[in-house]
């Protein structure tokens, strides 16, 4: 079966398709200006330095009650996979006591239908799934969050 | 069998017979001379399989192992100091060298008959031979590694604080070794369910 088109559908195809094109062209230009920085398309800009990893004993504070707490210190080579985990050798429940870390939450026992497992779920146990290290650089984009307290104190002074 | 003990008797004779036709001088500056040349050239022989371009003549050492090491502190890092392959699985004394040459020899037997000749093989091998270097540098109190890092050197005060704490309790009481904590320092781990200290 053969279907004959009449020329203004065809024209108007094809006004459509360039008119996307363009939308993408110009999308793809303004994305230029965001975590590549101004190089142009064509170019390699600068890479940046690798700042430094945060590396205390200290725990940092958390932003809000369920937020995974940060790693305060290096992971640089540490093995996570279906082999070992290196966080684990310090961070299990039977290894805190020799290595004196905190022991991971009891959370991550729980299983998705909420029953407590005897070892690690294994939906927990890639680590740096939500726990990362934290380095000394400028926030990439901007952030106005604010933490409970603060927002009960200016509500508590107005 | 008598053919056997003709034959030695006729080695003995001619052995423990004085030279009737060589003289003293020829026998002893001859015996150094080819001493000198036998044990110049055993030791350089030794020392040739003592390189790391040696272990990675092997596929399986340079596919495997070495292009573990390559990502780790131990090949590539800030000042510049690397550790070759028999820095660390080779004691460096010459009487526990030539121990660890004869172990060796196992080795050259895993490498003719293909022990490990394939990843898959490999891998299912690799908690069997970690275990043998686990054992070996707790057995000589990891040796290996106190050849570069002397705990008598070692400035805790600028260590991490996590690092400090851990070798001041456990290091410098002497109740662990090095290899205790650093288990895949400078390869990749083999499965280590049922290792002790992981789980």
């Amino acid at each position: 079966m053969k279907t004959k088109r009449h020329p203004t559908f065809v024209v108007l195809v094809a006004a459509l398709v360039s008119g996307g094109l363009l939308a993408v062209t110009a999308a793809a230009q303004e994305a230029t200006t965001g975590l590549r920085g101004l190089a142009p398309l064509y170019g390699n800009a600068e890479a940046p330095r690798i700042p430094a990893t945060e590396e205390t004993a200290k725990q940092r504070i958390r932003a809000y009650p369920e937020q995974p707490p940060t790693i305060p210190h290096k992971i640089d080579g540490y093995q996570l996979d279906k082999n070992g985990n290196q966080c684990l050798s310090c961070h299990a429940r039977n290894r805190v006591s020799e290595s004196g870390a905190p022991m991971l939450s009891v959370t991550h026992f729980m299983d998705r239908d909420g029953q407590f497992l005897a070892t690690v779920s294994p939906r927990r146990y890639f680590c740096n799934q939500c726990h990362v290290v934290q380095t000394e650089t400028e926030p990439l984009v901007g952030n106005t969050f604010v933490d409970i307290d603060t927002l009960l104190g200016n509500a508590a002074a107005q | 069998m008598t053919r056997l003990k003709e034959l030695v008797a006729a080695f003995w004779r001619t052995f423990t017979r004085p030279a009737a036709y060589l003289s003293l001088g020829t026998l002893t500056v001859g015996g150094f001379v080819a001493g000198v040349i036998f044990w110049g050239g055993f030791n350089t022989a030794l020392e040739l399989t003592n390189t790391e371009t040696f272990c990675i003549s092997c596929h399986e050492m340079r596919d495997n192992v070495y292009q573990e090491l390559r990502s780790t502190i131990h090949f590539t890092n800030r000042s510049g100091v690397r550790a070759t392959c028999p820095d660390c699985h080779v004691p460096h004394e010459w009487t526990d060298k030539i121990a660890r040459k004869m172990q060796a020899s196992k080795e050259v037997w895993g490498k003719i008959f293909g022990t490990i000749n394939t990843r898959e093989k490999f891998e299912n091998k690799r908690l069997e031979l970690a275990k043998h270097e686990w054992a070996r540098l707790s057995a000589n109190d990891s040796l290996e590694c106190r050849n570069c890092h002397s705990e008598e050197y070692m400035d805790f005060s600028v260590q991490s604080p996590r690092a400090a704490v851990a070798h001041e309790t456990y290091l410098a009481t002497g109740d662990k070794t090095c290899i205790d904590c650093h288990k895949g320092i400078a390869h990749q781990l083999p499965n280590m369910a049922g290792v002790e200290g992981w789980n």
